[in-house]
């Protein structure tokens, strides 16, 4: 892979969104460098899923721009559109399979649409993928067959069929036990660090914030516009603002921060 | 003083009358609970309790809590922990007539665009198909072809043999009369195959085929997977709605021509069975009646409703919201909108077959 870190991916502008007249974020500003993994955060219902939909094509912003380098998604034609799309992979947070169709046609779908391969190379990349996230032997069932952890590992599988350059992650561990979040969150960044992606996470998820985002920004639904960004783990000792603080800490349980910052410094030490 | 079991449905003193006393005595500054024989308790002290302490808010007069049980206080503090935010609560009030009217005179409005917009939708995909740019599998064609094909022959034939042995028994009631029984294969005949054998045809499918194309989509709406289509560069009209148009407009014709043969099967049986009629004689009847320009119009006809319900029922589905709830109204809706749209695309048809005179 050639993507260098540290240039910006994506760059958000001014961004306002809104349902008609009810607008419900404004004058959002951010970047994804290359390589992040980068959190949006926030409590219930301030706009999450709503500004990951505006990044991916789903919803036109009432103002504002989305960037992808240096080119406008939204300013850009159909054909253009479609070329950064197939650079993104995205999982949803039902997984959202095709449920006519079996995983294997699931994950072969995006392949036959944009690479010209033969048949038997398409089956040899989604036997890959599939064991890449565990479900080697699974090729064959349909959607609803198979349990939600499957599905979600199913649809990591289909986003990353395309070797995609951004990952985008609507709450990835919503819905799943303990240990099945914490193997998808390894899944996640085992998979990105391999491919060198940009990962773009949507979650409330405190553990999964800490243990791998390097990067976030926090929307509020009351200021109606994000109040933080940077690395969580930073924004946990250094923000000031009320409402992030308690959000990184549980409800203010000091107990819990100090878990983190613990452990966060364990693991640069152990990285260095 | 608060004594024996605190329950909901048990006979409760109101609160209103301890604030009545509390009230008439402008003196009291403090009001303290002695809880020591209460027995059991639930959400019927609670409310007791909380009615009591907003008025004492509001009138300055202090609470002392201590005579109540732990778990009482611990609930009566968290739920006036958070305040009610402002400006949540919705605003229920009387809209008057002319709004209302108004209101649905736009939604309307906006029905009449969405569905303006997604015929022309159609239409694009439909072109994107012709020059060979459309994006659908043949798997997904046949599958629908079967199931809307195939698989509806079961319920075509029962619904038309059982309309042309009703069109055959109303007819022969006044045809006996006259002496004039033979006739009943012409009635039949006529009936059938130029709009009863389409109409039937095309109400069973908006009931069967056009509410599950609804369903499917609608699902699929709610679950995510058409916003999948779309990030991934296909017009999920392209791949979701061409297939299912294509293969019910295909397969609408020819159940069309199967229900015409089914309905005068039925009339025979009445013919045959029930007026004396002999086999040879009702079915020289029939073809001496039926002209070429009937089993066109009606085939015609079929092809026509088999357009119009499938419309209905993928742009009902692709309208839909992301709920349980309305996936049932978009399958409702698709119903309605079939069956109404068939109606009076018959009665259009019929008209200009009248001005043509065909």
């Amino acid at each position: 892979m050639s993507i260098k870190t540290g240039e910006p991916h994506i760059i958000v502008k001014d961004l306002t969104m809104a349902f008609g007249d009810f607008v419900l974020q404004q004058g959002l500003n951010f970047t994804i460098n290359k390589g992040d993994i980068f959190i949006i955060m926030g409590g219930s219902g301030c706009g999450k899923s709503t500004l990951l939909r505006h990044l991916i094509g789903l919803q036109k912003p009432a103002k504002g721009k989305v960037l992808y380098g240096n080119e406008s998604f939204w300013d850009a034609d159909r054909i253009e559109q479609i070329k950064i799309l197939k650079r993104v992979g995205i999982l949803y947070q039902s997984g959202a399979l095709w449920s006519s169709m079996t995983i294997a046609e699931n994950i072969a779908l995006p392949l036959l649409l944009y690479r010209n391969l033969r048949k038997k190379e398409i089956r040899e990349i989604v036997s890959f993928k599939c064991s890449l996230v565990g479900l080697a032997g699974f090729e064959d069932y349909y959607p609803s067959e198979i349990s939600g952890g499957m599905k979600k590992r199913a649809g990591l599988a289909r986003a990353i069929a395309l070797d995609p350059e951004i990952l985008f992650f609507d709450e990835p561990s919503a819905g799943l036990d303990p240990i099945s979040a914490y193997l998808l969150d390894e899944l996640i960044r085992e998979t990105c660090d391999s491919l060198g992606a940009t990962v773009v996470i949507v979650t409330h998820e405190l553990a999964s914030i800490f243990a791998i985002a390097n990067n976030s920004v926090f929307l509020d639904a009351e200021a109606k516009t994000m109040i933080a960004s940077g690395d969580p783990k930073e924004l946990l000792s250094d923000c000031k603002n009320p409402v992030v603080h308690d959000f990184l800490t549980r409800g203010g349980t000091e107990d819990y921060k100090n878990q983190h910052l613990n452990k966060a410094s364990d693991d640069t030490t152990l990285n260095h | 003083m608060i004594t024996g079991k605190w329950q909901l449905e048990e006979l409760l003193p109101s609160p209103d009358e301890i604030i009545k006393t509390i009230k008439a005595q402008s003196h009291i500054k403090t009001i303290t609970f002695d809880a020591g024989a209460l027995s059991t308790w639930d959400t019927g002290l609670l409310i007791f309790l909380a009615k009591i302490l907003a008025f004492c808010l509001k009138h300055n007069i202090s609470v002392d809590q201590e005579g109540l049980p732990g778990g009482v206080r611990r609930l009566l503090a968290l739920a006036s922990k958070v305040p009610e935010r402002k400006g949540a609560r919705k605003k229920i009030g009387h809209v008057s007539f002319l709004a209302r009217t108004g209101e649905y005179a736009v939604v309307f409005g906006h029905s009449i665009l969405e569905t303006l917009g997604f015929i022309g939708e159609i239409f694009q995909s439909f072109l994107r198909i012709l020059v060979g740019k459309g994006q659908f599998r043949g798997s997904d064609l046949l599958l629908y072809i079967q199931e809307c094909g195939a698989q509806a022959l079961p319920i075509a034939s029962l619904i038309s043999i059982l309309v042309g042995l009703i069109l055959a028994f109303v007819g022969a009631i006044q045809l006996k009369m006259f002496g004039a029984q033979i006739y009943v294969a012409d009635l039949v005949g006529i009936a059938m195959v130029r709009e009863m054998g389409a109409i039937m045809t095309g109400i069973i499918m908006a009931g069967r085929t056009g509410a599950s194309y609804a369903a499917q989509i609608g699902t699929m709406q709610v679950n995510e997977e058409i916003d999948a289509l779309k990030t991934l560069g296909i017009p999920p009209i392209d791949f979701l709605v061409m297939p299912r148009m294509i293969a019910l407009a295909l397969m609408m014709p020819l159940l069309t021509l199967y229900a015409n043969i089914m309905g005068i099967l039925g009339g025979m049986i009445v013919g045959v069975f029930g007026l004396d009629l002999s086999f040879v004689q009702y079915y020289n009847e029939t073809k001496g009646a039926v002209k070429f320009n009937d089993l066109w119009i009606g085939l015609f006809s079929g092809f026509v409703f088999g357009i119009l319900v499938a419309t209905a029922g993928c742009m009902r589905g692709m309208q839909c919201g992301r709920s349980a709830s309305a996936v049932g109204e978009a399958t409702t809706s698709a119903v309605v909108t079939g069956i109404v749209s068939i109606v009076v695309a018959t009665a259009i048809i019929t008209v200009i077959c009248n001005i043509l005179g065909i």
